[in-house]
C-alpha cells in the first residue's frame, strides 16, 4: 500500500506509459498486419513471398531480440538519436502485425468461398473484392483472435520497460531497485495490468455484440 | 481450400500485364528497402568484413556456444516444469471437487493475465536473487504451465465421451480414468499445439537477458558491448548471428509440430489431431486469454466460426 501512495505520480506515469505504447504499437500493428495480410492473398507473386517472408521471420524471433535491433540497428539505418519510445513501438507493432496478419488471413479463409466467387463475377477486381466483400465479413471471425493478440501486445509491452520506456515494468524495477518489498510492488503492477487488458477485452465483446448478425 | 486463388481471376492478357508490372514494381520497392538499409549499414563500417572476422576466434565462439548451452537448459527446465504444471493445473482444473477447481482457475487466470517479464522479475528479486536459471525458469513454467493446462484440458474435453463411460463401466477408478484413458489420448491429440507453446517458451528464455542469466542473447550483447572493431561496437554482426540461430532453432521446433500433426492426420486411431498452430491462433501464444477463449468458443459452439478457421483442437 505505501509504495502506491507514495510513488504514485511515477505510477501514474508508468500507467500511462504502458497505455501509450500499447495504443501506437497497436495502430502500426493493424495497419502493417492488415497490408501484409493483403499481399499473402494477393495475385503478384514477389509480394506473397514477401509476407510469407515477413510472417516467418517475426513470428520465430524473440522480441527481446527485436528490441535489440530496434535499439542499435534502426538508428544507424534511419537517423541517430530516435527516442526509445518510437523505437520500442516499432518492435512491437513489427513483430505484433506478423500475428495480426495470420489472423486476418485465416479470417478470410472462413468466408464462404461463394462471397468472393459472386464478386469476381460481377466484375470486381482482387482490390474491390477483398475491400468490399470479403474483409467486412471476416471482421466478425478476425474478432476474438484479434482482442486476444492486442491483450498478448499489452502484456509484451512490459519489455519496452527494460529499454528504457518509461512503463510500469521500469516503475516495478525502480521500486524493487529502492528496497521496497516486492510483494505489494507485483500486486500494484498486476492490478494495473489487468485493468488495461480488461479494458481491452471489454471493448472488444462490445465490439463483437455490435458487429453480430444472425447467421 | 485455400481462398487466396479464389479472390482474383485466372488472369487474362491484360491482368497478367498488370501482375506482372506490380510484381516487378514490388520487387523494386522490396529490393529498394533492403538495399538503402544495406548501404546505409556499411557506410557506417557495420558490415565490414573485421566485424564478421570476429567470429573466427574461439574466445568468441566459445562465448556464444555457452550462451546456447545456458538458453537450451533454461529451455529444458522451463519444458519440463511447464508440462507437470500444466498436467497438474489441468487435472485440477477438471476436478469433481470445486475448491480444487476454482484454485486452479483463479492460479492459471492470475498467471495468464500478467506479464510474463512481471512474474520473472518478481521471482527473481524476491525469491533466487542469486539463482537467475531458476528465477528465470520457474517465471517460465508458471506462466506456459497455465497455457499448458488450458490446451491440456481443451484436450481431455475433446476426447469421445463413450472413452469415458467404457472406461467406468470397466471399474476404473476416476484416477485411473484420467491417467490411463484421457489424458494419453488428450496428449496425443495436442502435440502439435503443446510443441508449438514450446516454441513460445524457447523464445520467452530470451527474457533472461533482462534479468542478467548469461543466456545466448546476453552473451552476444556482452560481445558486441566489450569487442572493439576498427573503433566501433559489432552490434550488426552479432544480432545478425543471434537471430539466426533463434530462428532456425524456432523453426525446427515448429516443423517437428507440423509433422507430427501430419502424421497424426494419417493414423486411423479415430482420434482428431489439434493444427500445429500455437494455441488459439498464434494468440495464447503471446499469452492472451484466447485459449480458453477459442477453445471455449468451439465447446460451446460447434460449428461456429471459431470451428471453420481451424483452430482449437479438431474433434472430427
Amino acid at each position: 500500500m505505501n509504495v502506491l501512495l507514495d510513488h504514485f505520480s511515477d505510477f501514474r506515469d508508468g500507467f500511462l506509459g504502458t497505455v501509450s505504447i500499447t495504443a501506437v504499437s497497436s495502430v502500426i500493428a493493424l495497419v502493417l498486419g492488415l497490408v501484409v495480410a493483403g499481399f499473402r492473398v494477393s495475385p503478384v507473386p514477389p509480394l506473397r513471398w514477401f509476407g510469407t517472408a515477413w510472417v516467418t521471420l517475426l513470428r520465430n524471433t524473440p522480441l527481446t531480440l527485436l528490441f535489440l535491433v530496434t535499439t542499435f540497428v534502426v538508428p544507424e539505418i534511419l537517423f541517430p538519436g530516435m527516442s526509445a519510445f518510437v523505437l520500442g513501438s516499432l518492435a512491437l507493432g513489427f513483430y505484433t502485425s506478423s500475428f495480426i496478419c495470420e489472423a486476418v488471413r485465416s479470417g478470410i479463409n472462413t468466408v464462404p468461398l461463394g462471397q468472393a466467387e459472386a464478386a469476381r463475377s460481377l466484375g470486381m477486381s482482387f482490390t474491390q473484392t477483398l475491400r468490399m466483400i470479403v474483409l467486412p465479413q471476416a471482421t466478425r471471425t478476425v474478432l476474438p483472435p484479434l482482442s486476444s493478440i492486442l491483450i498478448a501486445l499489452t502484456k509484451n509491452s512490459a519489455i519496452a520497460g527494460a529499454f528504457s520506456v518509461t512503463e510500469l515494468f521500469g516503475w516495478q524495477k525502480v521500486m524493487s531497485e529502492e528496497g521496497y518489498s516486492i510483494v505489494p510492488v507485483f500486486f500494484w503492477v498486476a492490478v494495473a495490468y489487468l485493468i488495461v487488458t480488461f479494458t481491452i477485452s471489454g471493448v472488444f465483446r462490445v465490439l463483437e455484440r455490435r458487429l453480430e448478425v444472425a447467421r | 481450400m485455400s481462398s487466396s486463388s479464389v479472390l482474383f481471376d485466372a488472369p487474362g492478357p491484360r491482368a497478367v500485364v498488370r501482375n506482372r508490372v506490380f510484381a516487378v514494381l514490388g520487387a523494386l520497392a522490396i529490393v529498394a528497402l533492403i538495399t538503402v538499409s544495406v548501404v546505409r549499414l556499411s557506410d557506417k563500417g557495420h558490415l565490414a568484413p573485421e566485424m564478421w572476422d570476429i567470429f573466427n576466434y574461439s574466445g568468441i565462439r566459445e562465448n556464444i556456444a555457452d550462451g546456447l548451452v545456458a538458453t537450451l537448459k533454461v529451455f529444458g527446465l522451463a519444458a519440463v516444469g511447464s508440462l507437470a504444471l500444466g498436467v497438474l493445473l489441468a487435472v485440477a482444473r477438471l476436478s469433481d471437487h470445486r475448491p480444487v477447481r476454482l484454485l486452479a482457475t483463479g492460479f492459471i487466470e492470475l498467471f495468464r493475465s500478467i506479464p510474463l517479464l512481471i512474474t520473472i522479475y518478481a521471482v527473481w528479486v524476491g525469491l533466487l536473487i542469486d539463482h537467475s536459471m531458476w528465477a528465470l525458469a520457474i517465471g517460465l513454467s508458471l506462466y506456459n504451465g497455465c497455457v499448458q493446462a488450458e490446451v491440456l484440458r481443451a484436450g481431455v474435453n475433446a476426447v469421445p465421451k463413450g472413452q469415458r463411460e467404457a472406461a467406468y463401466a470397466l471399474g476404473m477408478s476416476k484416477t485411473q480414468v484420467m491417467t490411463t484413458v484421457l489424458l494419453p489420448q488428450a496428449v496425443r491429440a495436442m502435440l502439435p499445439t503443446i510443441i508449438s507453446q514450446l516454441v513460445v517458451t524457447l523464445k520467452d528464455t530470451s527474457l533472461g537477458y533482462i534479468i542478467l542469466y548469461p543466456e545466448l542473447l546476453n552473451s552476444v550483447r556482452l560481445i558486441s558491448a566489450t569487442t572493439l572493431v576498427n573503433g566501433q561496437y559489432p552490434y550488426v554482426s552479432t544480432i545478425v548471428v543471434a537471430g539466426t540461430i533463434y530462428v532456425a532453432m524456432c523453426l525446427a521446433l515448429s516443423a517437428l509440430a507440423t509433422w507430427i500433426e501430419k502424421r497424426g492426420r494419417r493414423a486411423k486411431s479415430g482420434i482428431g489431431i489439434a493444427p500445429a498452430a500455437e494455441p488459439a491462433a498464434a494468440a495464447a501464444v503471446l499469452g492472451g486469454e484466447a485459449a480458453s477463449g477459442a477453445v471455449l468458443a468451439h465447446e460451446d459452439t460447434p460449428g461456429t466460426a471459431a470451428d471453420g478457421t481451424g483452430r482449437g483442437p479438431a474433434k472430427d
